[in-house]
């Protein structure tokens, strides 16, 4: 039985969801495995979204914001940096591949780049595997 | 006897302490077992954390004698960092200590133990505890006991931030020192605690020793064990809370072993019973043999008693001559009779007091200088302190990164695991006797054996001293044929 | 309620004590809530019986304030007894809140605890192969320890629970407010966190804020920090950003930097995913090697940021 990973994709709107419309439209081909959410900035991306994402059964958490300076509010793609290197921190030790959370920049006009990436990804994950995360009951309470 | 009470099948919701008892044919004792149904697993949880973390996590292991666990833990970083430490550091961390033993001996004393002395085992169960020993001493001394409980408190407050968060020391010292005016209230407040453990001491004898019924229960009859006895004490010999050597006795009074703190697995060891979460340290030397007697036993048990039986003497004069006493009125050193831990407590209030007030007449005290950052990471520390109720051992490792990649921990109670077995095995055994039914006083008398141990069950696992829940089941041939319950 | 007492219990799970004795250092609190209130159930103080709790009708107890975690098969049989008993059920402390320092051990697996405490340390007898079983036979019959759980729960894992007291220990002062809104029934409405601060831990610590960005995280043992200015801005991390206020600061006011032990603050679900975001925006990196180099002093981001929150995470426990 093939495992198809489940990746949640957070992209931000002004480069990378435009990047991952442009390879859309056109016709540039890459794996179906990532749902894509579309935020105003990568910044807007907290922690606890991708915490959830993955508590909740995504095998990979992808995040895309505009190149290191290109950020719409200036600084965004500087603090999403920050954060994912200590958010991969937090995934680590709960056993979590740190692979399965991954920062990218990709711009408006790098269509094949986000194909590639989500390719890459997707490949990665599938040779890691489903995520462990059980999909645990929140509580422990008999039904 | 020959009732049999069907067990509930919640029956194990019984507490955390909970005593089987076995009967054989005829009706007598065969066998006793002591059960300790909690683990937490402190010693796996705290590896992969920063080393300088552990001690700010192991004071959760008992709210009772946080400062115990934080103050063995951070010895034993400071191993990990190769050992530096401010001189006045040390100082400080001391009297923080002696404040504390103070704060609970001082409980132990007047809310756990004086009940059954002061106030008599014939009391009625209702006027066994700190109120009727109220009502005989006086309302004044009752507010005198309050108020020095609160002294003690205040001190490890003034030294170490607010109570009951303990989080003061750090690699190499403390996080906080002492101003000179912060030192100079601390002198009034030490020498009213001088004043208190003087009190209690002559308290102890005006309403205790005085009545040779009392002198004859504490020394001989059931509560009496031939094991070892284990102990700090200081270079010359002297009992020493915070810092020193190990040295352990046999039944007889003969060394069997002296050592430094990262040895303490070269001489101890742990048994495994599958029946009870808590392990029974034993001399590893002479080997796991049961639960037996006598001047081979590996048995030793540890605490206030133990940690006189081992030492030649008391560091101050006023508790010295307090020891002299002791073991004159046992009749030698060592003493085996686990009852006398209540009066070695008070020795020791004496010695904490007289501590105390030289340490805080000390300028080194108030030192600027009350941290040094270390310098490398050696990677391997054993802190060993005696905390209320005997030798607390904290063992951690770390990598050149200094996280945690070990952790070891022998608590106090865990020591006297085996002795309260054998304990307890003897008062069954003594007040349980074919034709005899057994009822809760039998439970009152267990209760005595193990509360002199003042053993805390949060430390080695969970329950607080003196007040567990506690009940004992009778089996006969495969049955419960009896269920008792501690009556309060 | 009126003329009557109040009927209430306490209870530890998982615990250390420590609740209790803060509930015991309200001091001469203790003495007038036992006027107002009979306590029929305390472990730690008052000699009480499973069985007369058992016997009471359902909701005959006030309230219960439990504290500790659910460590085991009999913390949760006593959670649920107390449930039943219990007109109100209060989790008193960090443990009980949110899974507290015991917690800490769903970062390993059960497996991983007992071979380290049974099997594989230092001072564990030669060649030992036993460890604990819940069924012993020993003379005939068995004798039973409660199972060990693979993971520790919080009190509202398993039953439903009415309010939060936050804190290991919770401060005395607090508690004492919330046993004497319990007494004069003036607790706010069900589902509260009560005995706390409705804001961040950094709005009531005293320490100088400068909005200064640090070059790089430090470990406590590499710097004397400055007394009068905050912890974070000196590059230790500390948790008061993302922990509810209540407290008083007290580990900032002796030079030690939060570790979170309140829990998260109103509108925050996971403690250490704010944290992150609270660290990371005090360092000025640019690329992923200076944050790297940055955070080099932060190594166990997930013992710190959840040292007293890691079962009520949103990711709960490892799946090592
Ligand atoms: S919350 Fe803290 S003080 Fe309370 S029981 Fe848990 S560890 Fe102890
Ligand atoms: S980060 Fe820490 S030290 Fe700084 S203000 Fe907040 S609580 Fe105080
Ligand atoms: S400062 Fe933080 S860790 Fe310390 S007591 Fe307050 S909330 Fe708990
Ligand atoms: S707008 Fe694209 S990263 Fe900020």
């Amino acid at each position: 039985m093939a495992f198809e990973p489940r990746i949640v994709g957070f992209l931000c709107n002004w480069c990378s969801y435009t990047g991952a419309d442009l390879a859309g439209t056109s016709r540039i081909k890459y794996p179906p495995n990532v749902r894509v959410i579309r935020t105003m900035c990568s910044a807007r991306i907290r922690p606890s979204f991708v915490l959830k994402a993955l508590a909740e059964g995504a095998d990979g958490v992808l995040i895309c914001g505009c190149h290191p300076g290109d950020c719409h509010y200036s600084e965004g793609n500087y603090k999403t940096l920050r954060r994912q290197v200590l958010l991969k921190r937090l995934v680590a030790g709960y056993g979590i591949e740190p692979e399965r959370v991954r920062l990218e920049w990709v711009s408006a006009s790098e269509g094949q780049r986000f194909a590639e990436v989500v390719a890459d990804m997707t490949e990665r994950i599938r040779r890691l595997g489903p995520s462990r995360v059980e999909m645990l009951p929140s509580t422990r309470r008999a039904g | 006897m020959g009732r049999t009470i069907t067990i509930d099948p919640i029956t194990r919701l019984e507490g955390h302490g909970r005593i089987e008892i076995f009967l054989d044919d005829a009706g007598g004792v065969s066998d006793c077992y002591f059960q300790i149904p909690e683990l937490r697993g402190f010693e796996r949880f705290v590896v992969g954390r920063p080393i300088e973390e552990v001690p700010r996590i192991v004071t959760r292991i008992c709210g009772v004698c946080p400062a115990s666990h934080h103050l063995a833990g951070s010895k034993a970083v400071d191993g990990c960092f190769g050992g530096v430490i401010a001189p006045a550091a040390v100082k400080l961390r001391e009297a923080y200590y002696c404040a504390h033993f103070l704060h609970s001996h001082i409980a132990h004393f007047y809310a756990l133990a004086a009940p059954d002395f002061i106030c008599g085992p014939d009391a009625a169960p209702a006027e066994r505890n700190i109120l009727g020993v109220v009502a005989r001493v006086g309302l004044e001394i009752g507010r005198q006991v309050i108020e020095a409980r609160a002294t003690a408190q205040e001190i490890q407050a003034v030294l170490g931030g607010r109570k009951r968060n303990v989080c003061w020391c750090t690699p190499g010292g403390v996080s906080k020192g002492l101003s000179e005016e912060e030192r100079a209230g601390l002198k009034p407040m030490a020498a009213s605690l001088m004043e208190f453990a003087r009190f209690s001491v002559r308290l102890f004898k005006d309403a205790v020793l005085s009545q040779s019924r009392w002198v004859e229960a504490i020394l001989r009859g059931p509560y009496t064990l031939a094991i070892g006895h284990m102990g700090l004490v200081d270079e010359v010999g002297a009992v020493a809370f915070y810092d020193g050597t190990v040295r352990v006795v046999d039944c007889e009074g003969s060394e069997l072993a002296r050592f430094a703190p990262l040895d303490y697995a070269r001489i101890l060891a742990e048994h495994v019973e599958p029946w009870t979460y808590l392990k029974f340290p034993y001399l590893r030397a002479r080997g796991w043999r049961g639960f037996v007697e006598g001047p081979d036993s590996p048995i030793y048990g540890a605490g206030p008693l133990a940690r006189l039986n081992v030492a030649e003497a008391m560091a101050t004069p006023e508790a010295e001559a307090a020891r002299q006493e002791l073991f004159a009125v046992a009749g030698g050193r060592p003493s085996g009779a686990m009852l006398a831990h209540h009066w070695a407590r008070l020795v020791e209030m004496l010695y904490a007091a007289e501590r105390l007030v030289m340490l805080v007449a000390d300028p080194e005290l108030s030192s600027p200088e009350f941290r040094v950052l270390p310098e490398r990471i050696t990677g391997e520390g054993v802190g060993i302190v005696e905390a209320m109720r005997g030798t607390l051992i904290h063992h951690y490792t770390c990598d050149d990164q200094g996280i945690c990649t070990g952790a070891n921990l022998i608590v106090g109670t865990t020591h006297n695991n085996a002795p309260i077995q054998m304990v307890t095995k003897k008062v069954a055994i003594a007040l349980i006797r074919p034709g005899v039914t057994p009822d809760a006083a039998l439970l009152d008398r267990i209760e005595m054996a193990f509360r002199a141990f003042d053993p805390c069950y949060s430390c080695a696992t969970h329950s607080l001293p003196g007040a567990m829940p506690l009940v004992a089941r009778l089996h006969r041939g495969g049955r419960v044929v009896a269920e008792l319950r501690r009556d309060g | 309620m009126n003329g009557d007492k109040l009927k209430i219990a306490l209870y530890w799970g998982a615990a250390c004590g420590g609740c209790d004795v803060a509930v015991l250092d309200t001091d001469e609190f203790v003495l007038e809530l036992a006027a107002e209130a009979d306590i029929l159930f305390w472990p730690i103080a008052v000699d009480g019986k499973y069985e007369d709790i058992r016997a009471l009708p359902d909701g005959a107890l006030d309230a219960t304030l439990f504290s500790g975690a659910v460590r085991n098969a009999e913390n949760e049989d006593v959670a649920h007894l107390l449930r039943e008993k219990s007109q109100v059920l209060i989790a008193l402390g960090s443990c009980s809140a949110f899974g507290g320092i015991p917690g800490l051990a769903n970062a390993v697996t059960r497996e991983e605890i007992l071979e380290r405490v049974y099997l594989d340390n230092p001072s564990i007898e030669l060649g030992n192969r036993t460890v604990p079983r819940t069924r012993v036979p020993v003379n005939g019959t068995e004798l039973e320890l409660p199972a060990f759980y693979p993971r520790v729960w919080r009190l509202s894992d398993v039953v439903d629970v009415d309010y939060l007291v936050p804190g290991c220990p919770p401060a005395p002062e607090r508690v004492q407010e919330v046993l004497a809104a319990l007494v004069s029934g003036t607790l706010p409405p069900r589902g509260a966190v009560v005995g706390a601060a409705e804001k961040a831990l950094c709005e009531e610590c005293r320490r100088r804020k400068a909005d200064k960005r640090v070059a790089r995280f430090v470990r406590p043992w590499e710097i004397v920090p400055d007394p009068e200015s905050c912890l974070l801005e000196q590059g230790l991390p500390c948790a008061g950003p993302a922990t509810r206020g209540g407290c008083g600061a007290r580990c900032p006011d002796i030079n030690q930097a939060c570790r979170g032990c309140y829990g998260p603050p109103p509108g925050v679900q996971d403690q250490g995913a704010t944290l992150v975001g609270a660290w990371a925006s005090v360092i000025e990196a640019k690329t992923v090697e200076e944050a790297e180099t940055a955070f080099a002093g932060l190594p166990d981001v997930l013992g710190i940021a959840h040292r007293f929150t890691l079962p009520a995470s949103l990711l709960q426990r490892s799946c090592r």
